[in-house]
């Protein structure tokens, strides 16, 4: 067990250390974009931060659906309901 | 090398000065306010280049000294007995980043009742935190120390912090000649600041955060364990450089006094060991064949230089100026249990808990109190009330 060097109580940025962690959703967030009034609350308040502004595209926002975990808190905060969670089966 | 008149708390400053700490976190309590008083007025006079951190609690001041020691700098911090219980939490997160601080402790007793006076019950309690913990017996050594345990907690050995513990009063405000070492001596023994790893800017990591596995975890516990076995060895190997210096060495983790030929053994650690030396003064006068081994480091707990000693005695008086209540003195737990460890049996090991509340223990107390220990085991055979408390 012995190894010659300390060791230290230090963790480096990785992506996904626990993994792909959008296989732990149960209900996927869909954007309505045609409803979608660009006022970036979700991805000010998505607490996984996968949610992406694309002030270019069609699509203003975008969602990382390999990491967001489904927590439902965009639905919760879009103040003209574009977003809404379907489930995943 | 200029001989001064300094208490033992600003012989603590002047070491701080000599290794050239760049931060220091202040939280005044008595008796330990005068260390970093003093450090402010080194700092103000221009003599000492540093920062002065006055925060709003020893939680805090702690933390601050970490987080500057973090930043890749030597920083220093100082409290006593309530402040010391109030930094716990950080003293047990400072220990786990293996971020090298050096801390001193003035020993004070705790409340309630009130007490400002000397007990070991505040650095005691901080035995289990991975800390080095060592105690001076004079004004000197408190100096000496200190400066010692610099070097010693930034070995790649070691990268564990440090407490320096001085009894409150007893050395804290007493002052004695205290021979100071050239600032060119220090310069050219005591290495830049060494640590296993430096925050700044752009480097992106994080201490502490929750580990993948509990293993790992567990293992980053094991290597403290580790880091203090070897911190024996670099101990011993501080001291000896430091003797050829300063001409002043103490023998590592224990001072061993009169002990050749010595069939009794006396254990203690700080102030009053200098009143133990009286007594076994005394008792050697009289015919005893008593030695004191002073216990410089209490972690890591010098097994193998107490055994060497302890192999083939009759009887040994452990003096605990503090107490694990519900159990025995903490000094007298390790001697048993270390002994044991390396199969000692045969001599009979005496406690007492002796000086609690700071209530004075003289030379004359400690050459009875030894005394009767010898008469009885060399009557007896064996000590009846193993655990005393001794108060006055």
């Amino acid at each position: 067990m012995a190894k010659p060097e300390i060791i230290l109580p230090l963790s480096y940025p990785a992506p996904a250390a626990a993994g792909k962690t959008g296989t732990w959703r149960v209900k996927r967030p869909v954007v309505d974009h045609k409803k979608c009034v660009k006022c970036r609350m979700c991805w000010l308040h998505c607490p996984d931060g996968v949610i992406g502004i694309n002030e270019e595209g069609p699509e203003f926002v975008t969602i990382d659906y390999e990491y967001c975990k489904g927590c439902g808190i965009c639905e919760r905060v879009c103040p003209v309901k574009a977003i809404k969670m379907v489930p995943e089966v | 090398m200029p001989l001064k008149i300094l208490t033992g708390n600003y012989a603590v400053a002047e070491a701080v000065k000599l290794a050239r700490v760049k931060v220091i976190a202040a939280y005044p309590i008595t008796p330990q306010t005068t260390i970093v008083e003093k450090l402010d007025e080194m700092i103000e006079k221009g003599e000492l280049d540093a920062v002065m951190i006055r925060v709003e609690s020893e939680h805090s001041a702690l933390a601050a000294t970490y987080g500057a020691a973090s930043g890749g700098v030597r920083a220093f911090t100082a409290t006593s007995s309530h402040g010391l219980l109030y930094m716990h939490e950080v003293v047990w997160w400072v220990a786990g980043s293996r971020i090298p601080v050096v801390m001193a402790i003035v020993t004070r007793a705790i409340g309630p009742p009130w007490n400002i006076w000397s007990e070991h019950s505040d650095i005691m309690a901080q035995r289990d935190t991975g800390w080095l913990i060592c105690m001076a017996e004079n004004n000197q050594e408190a100096l000496d120390l200190t400066l010692q345990l610099f070097k010693i907690t930034e070995d790649e050995r070691v990268f564990l912090p440090g407490m320096v513990g001085l009894d409150g009063f007893i050395l804290s405000h007493t002052a004695e000649p205290v021979d100071v070492p050239d600032q060119k001596v220090i310069d050219g023994w005591l290495p830049p600041r060494n640590q296993p790893y430096v925050y700044e800017p752009g480097k992106v990591f994080n201490m502490g955060n929750l580990p993948a596995s509990t293993k790992d975890n567990a293992l980053m516990r094991y290597d403290i364990q580790r880091a203090m076995e070897k911190a024996k060895q670099v101990i011993k190997e501080v001291d000896e450089e430091y003797g050829k210096i300063t001409g002043r060495k103490y023998g590592g983790l224990i001072e061993c006094y009169r002990c050749e030929d010595a069939k009794y053994f006396v254990i203690g650690m700080g102030a009053w060991c200098g009143d133990m030396k009286e007594a076994v003064d005394t008792l050697r006068g009289e015919g005893y064949p008593v030695g004191l081994l002073r216990l410089r480091f209490v972690r890591p707990f010098p097994r193998e230089d107490l055994n060497t000693y302890l192999r083939s005695c009759k009887g040994v008086v452990v003096f605990d100026k503090s107490v694990s209540f519900g159990s025995a003195g903490p000094l007298y737990l390790d001697v048993i249990t270390h002994t044991y460890i390396d199969g000692i049996k045969g001599m009979q090991v005496k406690n007492y808990i002796a000086g609690i509340a700071g209530m004075d223990v003289s030379y004359k107390d400690f050459t009875k109190l030894i005394k009767s220990v010898v008469n009885e085991v060399e009557e007896k055979g064996f000590i009846e009330r193993k655990v005393e408390w001794f108060l006055g």
